[in-house]
Formats: C-alpha cells, structure tokens, sequence
C-alpha cells in the first residue's frame, strides 16, 4: 500500500473520483461567474437602473459566493471531508482566529475614526 | 501495506504521517498571516489621500486626469486559471496515487501552466500600475494592495518552483505512487493559494 492509500486506510474514506472533481470545478467556475456577472450589473459597464436596489446585497452576496467556492475547495480538493479530523482542526481553528483578526481590526477602525478621533 | 509504510504508520502518536500534519499545521499558519494583510487593505480601504484609486477616476490639484486602476476582465481571466489549477492538481494526485504517470505528468504540467500564467498576469498587472501612476509608496491603496497580492503572488512563485519540482521528479520516474505524500503535500499548499486569492478577488478587486 502507498504512503497516501495509508493514510486514507487510517480514516476509512478513499478520495473522490475524478468525475466528482470536474463537478466541483464546475460549480467554482458558475461561482466566479457569478460574482464577476454581479459586479457588471451592479458596478461595471453593463449596470442599469436597478443597481441601486442590488448595491447593499452586494457585499453579502460577494461573501456568500467566496465562502462557498472557500468550502468546496477545502473539502474536495483538500480532502478535508474525507480526512482525518485533525487537518480539519489544525485548519479551521487558525481560521477563526484569522477571521476574529480581521473582524476586530475593521471594528477597531471603525471606532477609531467614528468615535475617538473625534474626541 | 510495505513494511516501510507500516513502520512509518506506527511511528507517529496520532498514526498520522508527521510530513503532512506539518504541511496542515504551516497553512493553518499561513491562514493567520494573510488575515493580518487582508486587516491590513481592508483597515486602509477608501483612506488615500491621493489617487489613483482603485475604482474611481482622479484628477491631481495639478490637473493630471488618473483613470480607475483596475482590469476586471484580465484579473478574472487570471481568477479563472488559478481555480482550474487546483482542479489539474487534484487530477496529477489523483494520477500519482494509480501509478499513471501519463495523467500525473500531463495534469501537473497544466497546473504549472496555469501558476505561470497567474504570475505573469500578476507581473504585467504591477507593471501596468506603476507605468499609471500607482508606485508602492504613492498613497495607502498602493501600500497595502502591493502588500497583500505581492506577498500571494510569491507564494504562488514558490507553488510553481515546488510543482516543476515534482514534474521533473515525475519525467525522471522518480515519483511512484509510493511517494504521491510529496505531491499531495504541494498540491494542499498550492490549494491554499488558490483558496487566499479566492478571498482576495471578491476583496480587493469586486467590492468598492
């Protein structure tokens, strides 16, 4: 048995086929399409009379497109939903504290010039 | 099983290979410090004093007319190669761990292709900027969007040398299903590039 097959066995999952590969690279490519085809009707060359109505859904839904293609690059293509939990541990705990990092910068920030600036 | 990897399987506490535990444990890493260059744009977005700017037209009080830095269409296309990259480095793995050395040669070669084309995209773009007006030190934007995408796109340069690594070892028949841990281990590595730049292109380039 090969050093990767090993380290399947130890978890009792296999990684995903091919087929399921090119699914999912299906779905990152209609994501991105999405994302760039919102910002051309909300901010690009082809924005309307409707893009003020779409401007305050469209950070949500910017940050909703790139968690999902996040997600599904982490457990296909990083095997993470096969893997052994541990790898999924190591990633996502740094993750949140990476994430709790950007959040309480921005709000400092925001703070900063809202508030103690000011007095 | 070979002897080999059953001593190697019984050698860790966890009775997971060490190699990758470290490889998940530097991109866990890896995740902290990008954050503190995201904090880092997204702090000093909207806050130059002076242009050019991303998005918006600028005229200096010496009445020189700077146009919106950005080209959508071209860090899409570059967008576009690094997400089929990871799927051409899932397709080499999945080819090293059968032992087809005609798919993992092929594929590898695409997502090396593919890394390339993301750095050279990279290059021609700072290059472009700094020939309109945005040098390092011009205002806070240029500041931290060189920071931020500078520091990815030497991760992506280092992602390239580590697979053309491989791909030699690959053409040399020096990489049998045995040994697809040292692909696999390159191949989460380049994932997380391509996972940063997922968070970056909505970031810097798509949200004003």
């Amino acid at each position: 048995m090969d050093v990767h097959a090993t380290g399947t066995a130890q978890t009792g999952h296999s990684h995903p086929t091919a087929g399921l590969y090119f699914k999912v690279g299906l779905v990152l490519f209609v994501l991105t399409a999405l994302e760039v085809g919102l910002y051309e009707i909300t901010y690009g060359g082809r924005a309307g009379s409707f893009a003020p109505s779409i401007k305050p859904l469209f950070v949500p839904m910017m940050l909703m497109l790139s968690a999902a293609k996040f997600a599904l690059v982490a457990m296909f293509y990083m095997h993470l939903k096969q893997d052994h939990k541990l790898f999924s541990g190591v990633f996502v705990f740094p993750l949140i504290i990476a994430a709790f990092v950007i959040v309480a910068l921005m709000a400092l920030q925001a703070y900063h010039f809202a508030f103690a600036r000011s007095g | 099983m070979t002897a080999h990897a059953h001593a190697a399987h019984l050698e860790t506490s966890t009775g997971l290979d060490n190699r990758k535990v470290a490889i998940w444990t530097f991109i866990g890493s890896e995740c902290m410090f990008f954050a503190t260059l995201i904090s880092n744009y997204l702090v000093n977005k909207g806050k130059s004093l002076v242009g050019p700017f991303p998005h918006e037209p600028w005229t200096s009080p010496a009445g020189q007319h700077f146009e919106p830095i950005f080209e959508i269409p071209l860090v899409t296309l570059g967008t576009a190669l690094l997400l089929f990259s990871s799927l051409f480095v899932v397709l080499a793995l999945s080819g090293a761990q059968r032992g087809s050395r005609k798919a993992l040669i092929g594929w590898l070669g695409a997502t090396i292709a593919c890394g390339v084309f993301f750095a050279g995209m990279q290059v021609y773009e700072f290059t472009h900027f700094v020939h309109r007006g945005l040098g390092f030190t011009t205002n806070l934007f240029g500041s931290s969007f060189y920071t931020l995408t500078g520091f990815h796109g030497t991760h992506v340069a280092i992602g390239v040398l580590w697979l053309a690594t491989l791909w030699v070892d690959a053409l040399r028949g020096k990489l049998p299903p045995a040994k697809s841990l040292n692909l696999e281990m390159a191949a989460l590595y380049w994932h997380f590039v391509d996972v940063v730049w997922i968070i970056i292109f909505p970031v810097v380039y798509l949200i004003q």
